[in-house]
């Protein structure tokens, strides 16, 4: 017979391990999906998870893709840390590459340095303002933010949409819906001749050390923490909840835009009609499975990183649905949530049934 | 207007309303027993993906309903396990639930994009079974919420669970029944779109639907007569969408198509904006997890 039993003090270890669990058990879970699917778990294996990697060009990829990963996460775990629930990160990126984009496409004959940091500025104005919505609304009107930056990641996505297809649409691109590509000026220098990373991934790794002095040393990243853990002694402190919820929405959007626009001003050099596989949503399990913590993240970032890399990968060698990565990704974070159970409670064995228990006792 | 128009956009309008209806009252009914599920989105997809895959498999349009129900079951018994039985927090677990569901979804649905089933046939005035089968629910959870012993009994499980525990009743049991009731009116919603609406399946078919349904709960105020209405205000909404360029307004389809999540959002914002209204209608335990300490 197992119990389960309150642990007296949350253990930290469980919190360190519980992450590389889930991790584990979804290495497993693959190796069973990859035999169903008739494929040798070995080699299937390999090419997902090593093969990526064995090229420079593999690793300037895996790098590429862990940047707007990273970048959103980092916004969304100050905003998970606050209890804000921001999951339109996916809307907030596209609105940050369509506003920073935009700043290319105005501009097609300036050639100056300025260019570049006036887009990535707009880039976070836009990702900035897209989560405003969702923050006005909810000091003001009380709204839910999970269901509203939800349609507004919908919103984001037409308003995209519209614009590749009618004002911004290249006049020479044969009609696809896409913009013009972005000339030299407006587009991030590479890292490495032979990788297609841009600078901005540096600048992801530096914000991972500012957001870990923000959160560990800042009087608002403490306010901010305390507000999530212990919502009453906030207020009891006079922290108030609505500058909380504006910091942390402002925060966790500017985050996404400035992901928004590295990628169009980074590997895509134009507006396509979608500029992210993704990589709103993929951040959420990043932020959680780097237990809302910038070191954490950047790790997780990696992870989830390769998982896309494998996926395609696998499609092209063995002919396997690139799909697969968002169910690993999904499965990740089932795995995570379920190990999490042993940092509060632990697994008891009662050796005895209690009526056997009871019996004695009353002997 | 002629009146052949009038029944046909009624009739669109109603098949557009259906699956946000059906995934409401699942998700209402899990709501009411204090379980907050926000993976709708993730099983409605299943729902699509399987029942569409069934039906080309079989052509059985009864058994792809029937497997589009149990794969919603599925996954929901999936949150289920976790939530209730493993205490995770039901926010973060509904959003796995998400991106696991759009994952799998994609997933098995590889081999089925492009395919064609033959869509289902209408049963009563042009309505098909499952469209009318939405209002004998709605108006059998009406009946059963308000009027019956078992619905008092689920919402006293979502006001008071450790009261409900107290008295003896099985909290963890009843909201297990409410969350695979929820897990199989999504699936159902999600086969709703793949056999019927559109009669073929594309990745990420619900476009949100799932969300929507979550919103409507609310915007229902957690009753589900009021559930009848905001599905048909969504299904009027997607209909004019498609009516509108017919009707001679000039406005790029984007921004017709931006329409329900627009008023989703209004909605929302109206029902929200008295803070007593949410207060006084919301289950009290909802999407806080029970934990009976012995």
């Amino acid at each position: 017979m197992f119990q389960l039993e309150t642990r007296p003090v949350p253990s930290a270890t469980m919190r360190l391990l519980s992450p590389l669990i889930a991790a584990l058990l979804m290495l497993a879970s693959g190796f069973v999906l990859f035999t169903l699917l008739g494929q040798p778990a070995l080699k299937a294996f390999y090419v997902f998870f090593v093969q990526p990697l064995t090229t420079l060009y593999g690793v300037g990829e895996w790098l590429l893709k862990a940047t707007p990963l990273l970048l959103c996460s980092l916004g969304l775990l100050i905003a998970y840390r606050a209890n804000v629930w921001n999951i339109g990160a996916e809307g907030q990126l596209v609105m940050g590459a369509i506003a920073g984009g935009g700043v290319a496409l105005a501009f097609p004959d300036v050639s100056a340095s300025w260019l570049m940091p006036a887009m990535l500025v707009a880039g976070v104005a836009g990702g900035m303002a897209w989560a405003a919505l969702p923050a006005l609304l909810r000091t003001r009107f009380h709204t839910n933010e999970i269901l509203v930056s939800l349609m507004l990641v919908y919103v984001a996505g037409l308003g995209l949409r519209f614009l590749v297809n009618g004002p911004w649409r290249d006049p020479e691109g044969f009609n696809f819906p896409q913009s013009r590509m972005f000339h030299e000026a407006a587009i991030l220098p590479l890292l490495h001749p032979e990788m297609r990373v841009t600078v901005a991934g540096v600048l992801a790794l530096m914000l991972v050390g500012l957001i870990w002095l923000f959160l560990s040393k800042s009087w608002l990243g403490f306010r901010l923490t305390v507000a999530g853990q212990a919502p009453a002694a906030a207020r009891y402190a006079g922290f108030g909840e609505r500058r909380n919820v504006w910091i942390a929405m402002l925060i966790s959007g500017g985050f996404a835009g400035l992901a928004g626009v590295a990628e169009v001003a980074g590997p895509l050099g134009q507006l396509q009609p979608s500029v992210s596989p993704g990589y709103g949503f993929a951040a959420i399990i990043v932020a959680f499975v780097g237990r809302l913590n910038p070191l954490g993240a950047l790790l997780a970032s990696l992870l989830m990183s390769l998982l896309y890399l494998g996926g395609e990968t696998a499609q092209m060698e063995l002919g396997l649905p690139a799909a697969i990565t968002g169910l690993f990704q999904g499965l990740l974070l089932f795995y995570l949530l379920a190990a999490d159970l042993f940092i509060h409670y632990r697994v008891r064995r009662s050796e005895r049934a209690p009526a056997a228990v009871l019996k004695e006792a009353t002997r | 207007m002629n009146e052949g128009l009038i029944l046909a956009l009624l009739l669109s309008t109603a098949s557009a309303a259906t699956p946000l209806m059906l995934a409401a009252l699942g998700e209402l009914v899990t709501e009411r027993s204090g379980v907050l599920n926000l993976g709708v989105e993730g099983m409605m997809l299943v729902g699509a993906v399987a029942a569409f895959a069934t039906m080309s498999q079989t052509g059985s349009p009864l058994l792809a309903f029937g497997v589009a129900m149990l794969s919603g079951c599925a996954l929901s018994l999936l949150f289920g396990v976790l939530t209730l039985h493993l205490m995770t927090n039901q926010v973060a677990t509904g959003l796995a639930l998400t991106l696991f569901g759009v994952g799998l979804a994609a997933f098995v649905g590889q081999p089925y994009v492009g395919g064609v089933v033959k869509g289902v046939e209408p049963l009563l005035f042009g309505l098909d079974p499952i469209t009318l089968l939405a209002f004998v629910l709605c108006g059998g959870l009406w009946w059963f919420l308000g009027k019956s012993r078992a619905g008092l009994l689920l919402r006293a499980v979502g006001e008071k669970p450790a009261v409900a525990d107290a008295i003896g009743y099985p909290v963890r049991r009843i909201r297990y029944l409410a969350v695979l009731f929820g897990g199989a009116m999504a699936g159902l919603g999600g086969a709703f779109l793949s056999l019927v609406n559109t009669p073929m399946w594309v990745e990420g078919m619900t476009a949100g639907r799932g969300w929507i349904a979550l919103a409507l709960v609310v915007f229902a105020t957690w009753r589900p007569e009021r559930v009848l209405l905001g599905a048909w205000l969504f299904g009027g909404m997607t209909v004019l969408q498609f009516h509108a360029q017919a009707l001679g307004l000039a406005i790029p389809s984007e921004f017709l198509s931006m329409l329900p999540y627009l008023a989703t959002i209004a909605v929302l914002v109206l029902i929200c904006r008295n803070p007593r209204t949410i207060l006084l209608n919301q289950p009290l335990s909802l999407g806080k997890t029970y934990h009976p300490d012995r």
